[in-house]
């Protein structure tokens, strides 16, 4: 947190500071917290001439509901995955046509026809990772390669686990323990999975954020959490090492959308522009740690990025990790009452 | 009949009427954002649920306020009660009760010990307790983070003394969020006490030494019935905003053990169940509201002993 609340305060200072020339014009970014990096957007604000306001989420939900209830002001938003065809559906989303723009060239084609935006309609990449587990060496030393970590987890590590609060991702881990399949109705596996994540829970510590910050410093000795702030915990404290479970883990890529009702379109259309420069993709990397969609911008990462173990997937455990496509909403509330039992 | 009595009236009328017109801005403050407000919230917790978020606006459902207490079984859809909403309105009140009976344990020595300074430094006193109330509640709350984490202030001095080999572990637990809520509140139980204890007429308590009470007997006889009504005014501050309390089980429980207030933030956020939540907080306010007229009542009668 001392970190994230410097980095915020670096980020304020200098946007700040950017922001005094005579802008051009405005453009107000709404996107997850710690996840932007100030340089690029300083950089941005300086080639263009415009001044940037980031505004911080914390769940997609949080960022669906306030857009929805307007008056928002808001111009870009960064959505996973799953939530794009959301936004799509429920007609928040300006059919902005970046696959026209110039720069489109450089996105890696992998990420063009996506299953939530086919051919890049809607979105460009913004920065894309998976869900997996960090654990702290010195305390725990065999295979970590497993979802087993936070969900059987070895005596070293009872009281001492953190898992992300996020709903899908932990949900999936459980799903694919036991086999199943993402979005599955089937209720005996449910059950599994409910009273798997009930009785885990009593072993785990917390359900937070901020790991960047704890698991470093010893408050936590294991993390079910997204692999770029185990990178950097991993910066911080060279014994902390990654582990992709080998039952399943989920990827995600946030992508960067403008709104139908944003007030400063074009500026919006210069930054999605902007952000597919490899270059300036690199940028984005370099600070949060993840992965950008972007051909052409490794050459620009720094040295650590291109052989960090939590970025660079080793072939063995490619298959196991998927997209999380976003269920009916039948399933959606199976989930969620699941959860809110995980919760209590 | 005679002209003076009219006056009077007059006079009377006029009052009213300018009483009224003074507290227009505020009442329609209340009226707007927090009467207001509740009706949509009441109306919300009637409607049936949208399907990302929101409500379907027209579409009357009772589900919301069925599963406040009930719960359709995941697996085979047999009705039982929702224990996982009972555990979280069962800890809520279990713990704003401790914070409240701990706050009270500590404030009440303070307030009397306030109330027995001079005059004149009474207000320095008093002044100490308020400054808490300068920093932000989530700034505060962070900050009682760094005191109480497994590296934090109390666990490296604990350390460093030889008092303890490993970190204790107080972070994220039942313990933590009560810690911080009993600090957090403190003030607010400080306060109403030493209002009324500055009031207490000292002389009635050298009376009682003079008539050989103990100073058990002249505490429970003498000092407590009279500051009775600081005593439940204080409570109820600390009790009330307790049951809400978000911020603390958030930070300092570390999401593992909700409130009733981080329930009510899940239903509008992941959950996606905005007629629940409304539901929910409505309860939550029915609880609140229970608490008030226990107060009042309370009050009444106090203030006719000894008005």
């Amino acid at each position: 947190m001392r970190q994230k609340l410097m980095t915020a305060t670096a980020a304020t200072a200098l946007l700040a500071f950017a922001g005094t020339a005579h802008a051009d014009g405005e453009l107000n970014i709404y996107n997850w917290g710690d996840y932007t990096s100030p340089e690029m957007i300083k950089k941005f604000e300086e080639a263009h001439n415009v001044k940037v306001t980031i505004t911080d989420y914390d769940s997609n939900d949080t960022a669906l509901a306030k857009v929805r209830a307007g008056g928002h002001g808001f111009d870009i938003v960064v959505p996973s995955a799953n939530y794009v065809p959301i936004w799509v559906k429920e007609g928040l989303l300006l059919e902005a046509r970046p696959d026209q723009m110039e720069n489109f060239k450089n996105v890696d084609p992998r990420w063009v026809d996506v299953p939530w935006d086919p051919g890049r309609h809607y979105s460009v990449p913004w920065q894309w990772g998976v869900t997996g587990i960090g654990v702290n060496t010195k305390v725990y030393g065999a295979d970590i390669n497993t979802s087993a970590i936070f969900l059987d987890p070895p005596a070293e590590l009872v009281g001492k686990i953190n898992v992300a609060p996020e709903m899908n991702d932990v949900l999936y881990a459980t799903i694919k323990y036991f086999g199943g399949d993402w979005c599955t109705e089937d209720k005996e596996m449910l059950r599994k999975v409910r009273d798997k994540l009930v009785e885990a829970k009593t072993k785990w510590l917390a359900m937070d954020y901020s790991v960047t910050d704890k698991l470093p410093a010893g408050d936590y000795s294991a993390v079910y959490y997204w692999n770029g702030a185990i990178m950097r915990s991993r910066l911080a404290n060279p014994d902390i090492k990654f582990g992709y479970p080998k039952e399943g883990y989920p990827i995600f890529m946030d992508s960067v959308a403008i709104l139908k009702d944003a007030k400063n379109v074009e500026n919006a259309k210069l930054f999605m522009n902007f952000i597919m420069e490899p270059e300036n993709a690199a940028m984005i990397s370099a600070f949060a740690k993840y992965a950008n969609g972007i051909k052409g911008s490794e050459q620009f990462m720094p040295e650590d990025m291109k052989t960090a173990p939590e970025l660079v997937v080793p072939a063995e455990f490619e298959k196991a990790g998927e997209f999380l496509e976003s269920c009916s909403p039948e399933v959606v509330s199976l989930y969620s009452r699941i959860w809110t039992d995980v919760q209590k | 009949m005679t002209s003076a009595a009219e006056i009077v009236r007059q006079a009377e009328r006029d009052d009213v009427r300018s009483r009224w017109l003074l507290s227009a801005p505020a009442l329609l403050i209340i009226f707007f954002a927090a009467i207001g407000p509740l009706f949509v919230m009441l109306a919300y917790s009637f409607m049936a649920k949208g399907d990302y978020g929101d409500v379907r606006f027209g579409e009357f459902s009772l589900d919301g306020w069925f599963s406040v207490l009930f719960q359709r079984d995941i697996f085979d859809d047999t009705i039982g009660l929702a224990d996982a909403h009972l555990s979280i309105f069962w800890r809520s009140v279990k713990l704003s009760l401790i914070t409240t009976i701990v706050t009270l344990a500590l404030g009440f020595p303070t307030a009397y010990f306030i109330a027995t300074r001079p005059p004149h430094t009474r207000e320095v006193w008093v002044f100490l307790v308020t400054i808490p109330f300068w920093t932000n509640l989530l700034i505060r709350t962070f900050a009682m983070q760094e005191v109480i984490r497994n590296e934090g202030i109390l666990n490296t001095v604990m350390i460093r003394l030889g008092l303890i080999d490993q970190p204790i572990q107080l972070m994220y637990t039942d313990a933590a969020i009560l810690f911080g809520m009993v600090y957090v509140y403190l003030p607010l139980m400080v306060l109403p006490l030493y209002a009324s204890m500055e009031k207490l007429d000292f002389r009635l308590v050298e009376a009682g030494y003079d008539l050989y009470a103990t100073r058990l007997r002249v505490l429970w006889r003498i000092i407590i019935p009279l500051v009775r009504p600081g005593i439940v005014a204080g409570s109820i501050l600390v009790f009330i905003p307790s049951l809400g309390a978000y911020v603390i089980p958030r930070v300092l429980g570390g999401g593992k053990s909700m409130m009733l207030g981080n329930l009510i933030e899940l239903q509008f956020g992941a959950g996606r169940n905005w007629p629940l939540g409304a539901a929910i907080s409505i309860t939550l306010m029915a609880m609140v509201m229970v608490a008030l007229l226990v107060y009042v009542r309370n009050a009444a009668r106090s203030g006719a002993q000894h008005g």
